[in-house]
């Protein structure tokens, strides 16, 4: 007993000692994935948050009010999991101290961890998760993507119309919510289209399956006009060849998790043609994002994916804010509160995957993007649906 | 929520391919390839048990190993930089190197982390949990060496789909189940008939009187070590080959899984581990295909839980005095 007491007066000391030195920089928080089932969503995540890093601290920091604060980014590994997610983002809170939080990426870990982000009363911005469940009713957190209710829809519409498609069949990912989420929305989206039934299977599996041949052959028997695999690109990877395999000749139609820089690496030959629903396309980009497309492709040698897109508007909402604040209190809950107040606040945004405004949830109202995926393996834009 | 009867009352078209016999038929193909995994993997599981009364836990991370070797192995041969043969040269010489290599860290590990053991004379109980330590070892080496990014092997067979009258089958799922069936003779073979096979059994007999009998313990265990990563190595290539996502942690589940099949066959038995591997296919795969998927691990171990219960000892399994 006593001996934890002791302790607990050590962090205090600690803690306090922590507290006295934050004025000097800006402390930016990262939970995210940079191992387990998604980990070039971390990496996509850190290298862009890096490249606007150094950008504005080679200029001796950002500029809030009349002095100039150095940036301090630290990054945290979720594991791509919704237990890590929640250790590792009171991690960054309590023993960090860090002003803002940005991620995590996945719903599966957005969700529980902008609940604790929301009592801690910090605020945090997810530039990826797509599940209303992130930001609803918690006023400290954000998101620099749409939601799974406008995804949903926006592949529907397209399918019906690109493929003349009459039945859909759904593979998702049980343990996922963002897969879950967006299933259930798309199915509810179809059957308003097509009516009831019209969705014929509504298939799922666990988070370390690797074979999916009894589902998928269960699909194909009821012969649907199109599979709707609303996936993250590791599972998509494995699922398209496999249905090419047990003999399924129709399209796929994938989500925005699909859009990583290394789906091609992994699907090969068999995912070229497909298309899927997005935040924006790379190739045929113009302005400031094809400004950022070259300077990350300059530094890292690939071109950025929508993680790295959106996570770049994020980082600057925060910055935006912050710079709107005028000051840098030493005090991290003033400086929380600041903060918050601002990006809730924020009129309109001009990101590089487009303008955006906050609703009263935090989520902005942005538009989604359909692409194809080209023989040369690049997401090339078709068509924009806006809100 | 799906439900079958949901499923089946769905019109569709009578001359279509969605008749359950073949449904029925497909599914069992799909079961025939997943359970030539299980089945390779629970007999290296199964060969160390039986000779060492040890659980070897590395044994779904050596699997794993074998698909990354196979990686590396097949991504040098076809490298421009280096010996750049053809495919089909590349995927005659892949298999030997990966059969090899693997081999050599399954015995690797027996040198360093069992033997040592094994020699201060602890309890079993102690190897167990250092070979449950050695598959952690593996998983997280892996991914501090080589990163997280997912590996995909490179193409190494021309894939090719036969559709025979609406089943729908490949030239690697044949080359899959073949395999499997194969090295499950040539290890009966082998283990029944041949003089090491022979050393082998008497090992599993009595491992104290072995050497007064002038057979050199050491080399019988770092040969039943050899056989059984061998083969994992060997799955881990076709699993690589048929599953192209290779990540550090894709043994574990399956090895676990693999472990569970070769327990519900009988440890220690090689029909068993054979069998066992196929049984835990057919049963996932038809809880899968014909209950909501959402219930299939449940229900497929739930079944798995009650053939236990009926038989401890696995389907071809002796009871036995002195397990751990």
């Amino acid at each position: 007993m006593k001996a934890s007491r002791v302790a607990l007066a050590l962090l205090c000391l600690l803690f306090a000692a922590g507290t006295a030195q934050a004025a000097n920089s800006i402390k930016i928080g990262f939970p995210i994935p940079l191992t387990g089932e998604i980990p070039k969503v971390g990496e996509s995540t850190k290298f862009a948050a890096e490249m606007l890093k150094e950008e504005i601290n080679a200029q001796g920091g950002l500029q809030v009010g009349k002095q100039k604060y150095p940036l301090e980014f630290i990054y945290e590994d979720n594991e791509s999991k919704a237990e890590s997610a929640v250790n590792v983002t009171l991690k960054l809170i309590d023993r960090d101290e860090v002003v803002a939080l940005v991620g995590p990426q996945s719903s599966r870990q957005a969700v529980p961890a902008g609940g604790v982000a929301n009592d801690n009363e910090v605020p945090m911005i997810s530039p990826w998760s797509t599940n209303p469940d992130t930001t609803f009713n918690r006023p400290w957190v954000f998101r620099g993507a749409f939601l799974d209710p406008f995804q949903a829809p926006v592949a529907a519409n397209f399918a019906s119309k690109q493929f003349q498609a009459k039945t859909a069949a759904v593979l998702f990912e049980i343990s996922n919510d963002y897969s879950k989420g967006l299933a259930d929305n798309f199915k509810a989206a179809w059957e308003k289209l097509h009516g009831p039934g019209s969705v014929v299977a509504f298939e799922s599996h666990g988070p370390k399956d690797q074979d999916f041949s009894a589902q998928l052959t269960k699909i194909i028997g009821l012969k649907p006009d199109f599979l709707f695999l609303p996936q993250n690109y590791s599972f998509a990877a494995m699922i398209v060849p496999q249905a090419r395999d047990l003999g399924f000749k129709n399209p796929f139609m994938g989500s925005d998790a699909w859009g990583s820089a290394e789906l091609m690496n992994l699907c090969g030959k068999a995912c070229i043609g497909q298309f899927f629903s997005t935040h924006y396309a790379a190739a045929g980009a113009t302005g400031a994002t094809k400004e950022f497309i070259d300077k990350y492709q300059k530094k890292f040698g690939y071109v950025p994916d929508d993680v790295a897109a959106l996570t770049w508007d994020s980082v600057n909402i925060v910055l935006t804010a912050i710079q709107k604040g005028g000051v840098v209190d030493s005090n991290v809950r003033k400086m929380r509160k600041l903060i918050r107040d601002n990006i809730a606040a924020t009129p309109k945004f001009d990101g590089i995957t487009g303008s955006m405004s906050f609703d009263e949830q935090g989520d902005p109202i942005k538009c989604a993007v359909v692409v194809k995926v080209s023989d040369a393996g690049e997401f090339t834009f078709v068509e924009s649906v806006c809100p | 929520m799906l439900s079958l009867s949901g499923l089946w009352s769905l019109p569709c078209n009578p001359t279509a391919s969605a008749q359950p016999m073949e449904q029925f038929i497909q599914q069992c193909v799909n079961a025939l390839q997943w359970g030539s995994f299980y089945a390779l993997i629970a007999l290296g599981y199964t060969l160390v048990y039986g000779v060492l009364r040890l659980i070897n836990f590395a044994h779904g991370d050596i699997f794993m190993v074998g698909a990354y070797i196979s990686f590396f192995v097949s991504t040098f041969f076809l490298s421009s930089s280096g010996p750049a043969l053809s495919r089909d040269l590349a995927l005659a010489l892949t298999i030997p190197c990966t059969v090899v290599l693997t081999s050599g860290v399954g015995v690797t590990l027996e040198r360093i982390a069992y033997r040592p053991l094994r020699r201060k004379g602890v309890h079993r109980l102690y190897v167990v949990i250092t070979a449950l330590m050695c598959g952690l070892v593996l998983e997280n080496g892996n991914l501090a060496l080589l990163g997280a990014s997912r590996k995909a092997l490179p193409d190494l067979l021309d894939k090719h789909i036969y559709m025979i009258s609406g089943i729908a089958v490949t030239n690697l799922k044949l080359i899959v189940i073949c395999t499997a069936l194969l090295v499950f003779f040539a290890l009966h073979f082998i283990v029944t008939r041949s003089r090491i096979g022979m050393a082998m059994r008497a090992v599993a007999w009595d491992e104290f009187a072995l050497p007064l009998m002038g057979i050199p313990l050491d080399r019988v265990i770092v040969f039943t070590f050899m056989l059984g990563s061998g083969i994992a190595g060997l799955g881990g290539m076709l699993f690589a080959m048929s599953y192209p996502v290779l990540d550090p942690y894709m043994g574990a589940m399956t090895g676990w899984k693999a472990f569970i099949a070769a327990v519900v066959g009988g440890i220690g038995d090689i029909r068993g581990a054979f069998v066992g591997g196929f049984l835990l296919a057919f049963v996932e795969i038809m809880v899968a295909a014909f209950l909501p998927s959402t219930f299939r691990d449940l229900f497929a171990f739930s079944i798995l839980l009650l053939i236990l219960w009926k038989r401890p000892t696995g389907i071809f399994g002796m009871p036995m005095s002195t397990k751990i």
